[in-house]
């Protein structure tokens, strides 16, 4: 009996990755499709032609570039931001700390079209023509709040012990941060990084609201959606999940690594 | 510990000076325009602001339907995404050992493909002429022109599948944070496995619940791409509306007290929902 509710267990788990992964099965395989029409719906017929030409539909190779550029410097601006607000979240005691947590946590929470709408209001409010920069600020945005939580995490595990040693061995407390804190606290502020790039390069709503006539990979998709969906679409929505699941695995192998090497204590 | 005694009072707000300037110019000041453009009236692109509460009053009678529908659809999804998640996140957290992390990324990869991507696969998979609705046809659960396209079950079926990290991850995180010892203790104490699960592990688990429940539910009910790809206008939420009266009729003042009934929607429930869970106290800190 104990056996079986073991295993049922073990299926259940199994049965629910199955779930998830059904739709990304989809996704790949129809990226081998060969459609006769402009739609690229039911199965037709197995082609590595998409692969060799994944820009072969006109717009999608720029729409991606303006996305990767956009990814790029949203979470490196956000995670800069977000980081230092992490250190002051959990090294410091101060006035006002209580709001700036609420603050934190309120975007979060914020339905996208709201925030969208928001800033949308407030671009024309300032007659600000939308296009790159309006996204790139949007993006920035969204991703401070996630940056700050992945990296307050971890630095609330953080063994303060390390930074008072490395002061007793004389260590003046710039060199104790670049050197002590900062490769101690890397892999939160990886994995925030990591975070913020795909929700950027994902993001569909707040981007909509945003865009003006700048045209991202999320809004080609929407845009093509409606007159054709070319299997090209699907070739680059593979590629950005291969490439974004091995950077995270690299981050956990690597992080694996140090810990057994004792580098990282756990 | 010079780094602490040492401290001057400015350090910290050196630190949040920036990110915090971010978050206020382009969240507090956007929802002050935001709040500015619900009272105002006239036609796109020129708005006088003027106290027009009745915008209010009109948007909520003429939107009551989407309203009502973004609730129940992102409801029902946010129910059946605990049931899926629940166990999920129990079996990684109990039984994952050292490949914790790596089921973890599992359960995240999916979300890595572009979610318009995603949907438009769930479109292919629940197509009419596709493998899931031929195989109701012929169970009989589904009538010989039944379709799944186009209906509610689509969407909300869409809905749940999207948001469903939002549901592990807090899950996993609480369940993965309680000490084994006690529910051994509660073993040794003679409390049969469903019980100890029922007085120690769920109640234990419950912070992760509630976070799951809330960044689940709210990015659900705000939701208006699913229903756009799955649905028809007949299953249009209240996002649909927000989105056309924005960017496609550009009635701005209408869509901006929509955008509000909306936060303040959400903000009772999930009040509500604390009060329930009695776990408001918890939220911050583990969200």
């Amino acid at each position: 009996m104990r056996w079986v509710r073991h295993h049922l267990l073990t299926a259940y788990a199994v049965l629910a990755l199955v779930y998830l992964f059904l739709p990304i099965a989809v996704v790949v395989a129809f990226s081998f499709n060969n459609p006769k029409g402009r739609f690229n719906y039911t199965w037709e017929g197995f082609t590595w032609k998409n692969w060799l030409d994944p820009f072969g539909y006109p717009g999608l190779g720029g729409a991606l570039r303006v996305s990767i550029e956009i990814a790029l410097l949203s979470s490196l601006v956000a995670t800069i931001l977000g980081t230092l607000i992490a250190l002051a979240l959990v090294r410091y005691r101060f006035r006002g700390g209580a709001t700036t947590n609420l603050l934190i946590f309120i975007p979060m929470t914020t339905p996208e079209v709201v925030m969208g709408a928001s800033l949308l209001a407030l671009f024309v409010n300032w007659r600000m023509p939308q296009g790159f920069g309006t996204i790139l600020i949007a993006h920035i945005l969204f991703n401070i709040s996630y940056v700050v939580v992945t990296v307050r995490a971890r630095l609330v595990g953080f063994d303060r012990h390390l930074e008072e040693a490395a002061m007793d061995l004389g260590a003046n407390e710039w060199v104790t941060f670049t050197r002590v804190t900062l490769p101690l606290i890397m892999p939160g502020i990886i994995a925030a990084a990591l975070l913020a790039f795909a929700l950027s390069i994902d993001d569909f709503v707040i981007t909509y609201f945003n865009a003006g006539s700048t045209i991202t990979f999320p809004l080609f998709v929407w845009g093509a959606a409606r007159v054709a969906t070319p299997p090209q679409i699907n070739v680059i929505g593979t590629a950005i999940f291969v490439v974004a699941v091995s950077a995270m695995l690299a981050n956990i192998l690597f992080q694996n690594i140090r810990s057994r090497k004792g580098v990282v204590p756990v | 510990m010079r780094l602490l005694h040492r401290q001057k009072w400015s350090i910290p707000y050196l630190l949040l000076a920036p990110g915090m300037a971010w978050l206020v110019v382009f969240f507090v000041v956007p929802m002050w325009y935001l709040g500015k453009m619900s009272l105002s009236q006239g036609l796109f692109p020129l708005f006088t602001f003027g106290w027009v509460w009745s915008n209010f009053h009109d948007a909520i009678t003429a939107y009551q339907t989407q309203f009502v529908r973004s609730g129940v659809y992102a409801g029902i999804a946010t129910v059946i995404a605990l049931a899926v998640s629940y166990p999920l996140a129990y079996w990684i957290a109990f039984r994952g050992g050292r490949w914790k992390n790596l089921f973890l990324l599992l359960v995240i990869a999916p979300f890595f493909v572009t979610y318009l991507i995603r949907t438009l696969a769930w479109e292919t998979i629940l197509a009419d002429n596709g493998i899931v609705v031929h195989t109701l046809q012929h169970l009989g659960i589904l009538g010989s022109d039944g379709r799944l396209l186009a209906t509610s079950a689509a969407v909300i079926a869409g809905i749940t599948y999207n948001f469903l990290p939002f549901m592990v991850l807090p899950l996993y995180v609480s369940l993965e944070q309680i000490d084994g010892r006690l529910i051994e203790a509660a073993g040794d104490l003679y409390a049969s496995k469903p019980r100890a699960f029922l007085r120690v592990t769920l109640p234990l688990s419950l912070p992760g619940v509630f976070a799951g429940v809330l960044l689940t539910f709210i990015p659900a009910a705000g939701d208006f791409i699913n229903a756009q790809l799955l649905g028809t206008p007949r299953q249009y939420m209240i996002g649909n509306v927000i989105q056309s009266e924005f960017l496609a009729v550009r009635d701005y003042p209408t869509a901006a007290a929509l955008s509000f009934v909306l936060m303040a929607a959400i903000l009772v429930l999930v009040l509500i929902f604390a009060r329930i869970l009695g776990t408001e106290r918890l939220t911050v800190s583990h969200v």
